[in-house]
């Protein structure tokens, strides 16, 4: 009997390395994301995750090693990957005149949603956008406009979903309520999870797999609660801290 | 019977300019001053030169024919001037909207981007000086159309055409500079305007300036719509000559175009642009 092939992981992720003049913002960062992982990027302010995210998504290019998304080497083969990704950052933004229906339109048209009427009802429903769907998102509360973003990001139903700080500006009620949506999202579609956060709690409840980097390289790795045997801490946070003021005096 | 692959990337493909064209236009339609904004400096100049050719005309001296020249001159103009800009202003809303990086990590590809930019250039060069040209016939009783024949539509073609690339040099430019260069999409156009003999003959330009001329599309199709103002007489040779230059000019700034947004992939820009 054969077996069925083993697909390509979501994240491969071999040798990477990123120069910016004389600095080196990642440097021989290798891991892989398997297919429906969840896995979180973690590490203190310049530690090299939005520079790895924005490697894997296409958005730069690194100095060195291999990257491939479902399959599709980047940057070259990105037009193989992209449709069936999405992101959400902080540093990008939607048009701030345009509504929030208009802005998910274009992009729901952009990723090629067969019905993007019916898609971006389903999303209103689902992410409580309604009571603002006709408002310029440029006057959106930080809290909806995260929705929004969200949304976005989930416009095409991504088979890789890329979320950097996810919550960082919502409230903890809507945060919970995000992090069930994304949970339930994962669980009924397969999709993996690859986020950034700086929430140790969101972490250890969404992820499965924690990647920490320190100074552009990877300084642990392993799921939330062998991390923090390894460590010999109470949780995450205590683990994260450990390895952040490692080597510094700690007012950086 | 299922669609074959090429049809449906085409389909595709022709999906995703549509939905940049969309972008656009709610963009456009969310504000009435920036649709007003399309043809009120259109309309300013060609109100203001019409007066300043009347008034020459006025004085006699064989100066009738120049008000004729003169405005058609303006409008010519306006058009390579609205088409630069509607291709860099579509860029740069991007730019201020911080959006760029939503789209460079959508299905989106770069030509497609481009070619979304054209059209609504085409869009806002026609509404800003097809509306100045129509204000013209009851304001100054003159019709450009009537005026020009059909070489108008060759003249406006070579002038659009000059002014998407010059449009797609600047966008190539605030990408890998920054929005701290966006005062280029009005001024590089001006550095242009000078050697292209929009009012005055190429023969009044000093040497070297000529040569310069020479390879300038906007300097054919002046010199062309001159040549048919005052003698009657519409010179094929100088318009095919104008066609020639601006596929060269269009493949020049394809080529930046690319190569300069290689370089913000590689240093990070499509990330950090915003206001």
């Amino acid at each position: 009997m054969r077996s069925a092939p083993c697909p390509e992981p979501a994240i491969a992720v071999s040798g990477l390395a990123k120069r910016f003049g004389r600095g080196w913002a990642v440097r021989e960062l290798s891991f892989t994301v398997r297919r429906g992982g969840r896995v979180a990027l973690l590490g203190a302010n310049g530690a090299g995750k939005t520079t790895t995210i924005a490697m894997i998504l296409g958005l730069l290019e690194p100095s060195r090693g291999s990257i491939r998304v479902l399959g599709a080497e980047m940057p070259g083969q990105r037009y193989r990957a992209l449709a069936r990704v999405n992101f959400s950052s902080p540093y990008v933004d939607l048009p701030a005149r345009l509504t929030v229906r208009q802005n998910l339109a274009v992009y729901a048209r952009l990723y090629g949603v067969r019905d993007p009427g019916a898609r971006l009802r389903e999303l209103a429903a689902e992410l409580r956008l309604e009571p603002f769907l006709d408002r310029p998102t440029g006057r959106l509360s930080a809290g909806q406009k995260t929705r929004v973003m969200l949304a976005k990001a989930l416009v095409n139903r991504p088979e890789l979903l890329i979320l950097d700080e996810p919550t960082a500006s919502l409230d903890p009620d809507n945060a919970d309520r995000l992090r069930s949506y994304l949970d339930r999202y994962a669980a009924d579609s397969g999709a993996t999870l690859f986020l950034a956060s700086h929430n140790m709690a969101e972490v250890e409840r969404l992820c499965d797999e924690v990647l920490l980097l320190k100074g552009g390289r990877l300084a642990a790795r392993g799921r939330p609660a062998e991390l923090v045997a390894r460590f010999g801490r109470r949780d995450l946070e205590e683990v994260f801290l450990e390895i952040a003021r490692e080597g510094t005096d700690g007012d950086g | 019977m299922a669609e074959p692959p090429a049809h449906r990337a085409v389909g595709a493909s022709l999906g995703r300019i549509r939905a940049m064209m969309l972008r656009h236009l709610y963009l456009m339609t969310s504000s009435w001053p920036r649709v007003l904004e399309l043809i009120y400096w259109p309309t300013v100049q060609i109100t203001l030169w019409g007066f300043i050719a009347l008034y020459l005309a006025g004085r006699g001296g064989g100066l009738a024919g120049l008000a004729a020249a003169f405005l058609s001159a303006v409008l010519l103009w306006d058009t390579f001037f609205r088409s630069q800009l509607g291709v860099s202003l579509s860029f740069m809303e991007e730019m201020w909207a911080r959006n760029l990086g939503h789209l460079f990590v959508s299905p989106l590809r770069p030509f497609e981007l481009v070619l979304s930019m054209f059209a609504m250039s085409l869009l806002r060069t026609l509404i800003g000086v097809g509306g100045a040209a129509t204000l013209a016939i009851p304001i100054h009783g003159f019709n450009v159309v009537a005026e020009l024949g059909p070489p108008l539509a060759l003249f406006f073609v070579n002038n659009l055409l000059f002014g998407w690339s010059l449009g797609l040099v600047v966008s190539a430019l605030v990408l890998r500079l920054g929005l701290g260069a966006e005062s280029l999409a009005w001024a590089l156009v001006f550095l242009v305007q000078p050697v292209s003999a929009v009012y005055y003959p190429v023969a009044v330009l000093p040497e070297p300036l000529p040569w310069v001329a020479a390879v300038l599309p906007p300097a054919q199709v002046f010199e062309g719509m001159r040549g048919l103002l005052t003698k009657g007489v519409f010179d094929t040779a100088r318009l095919a000559r104008a066609l020639l230059l601006n596929l060269g000019w269009m493949a020049v700034a394809g080529t930046v175009f690319v190569l300069l947004l290689r370089s913000a992939r590689r240093l990070g820009l499509l990330l950090q642009v915003g206001e």
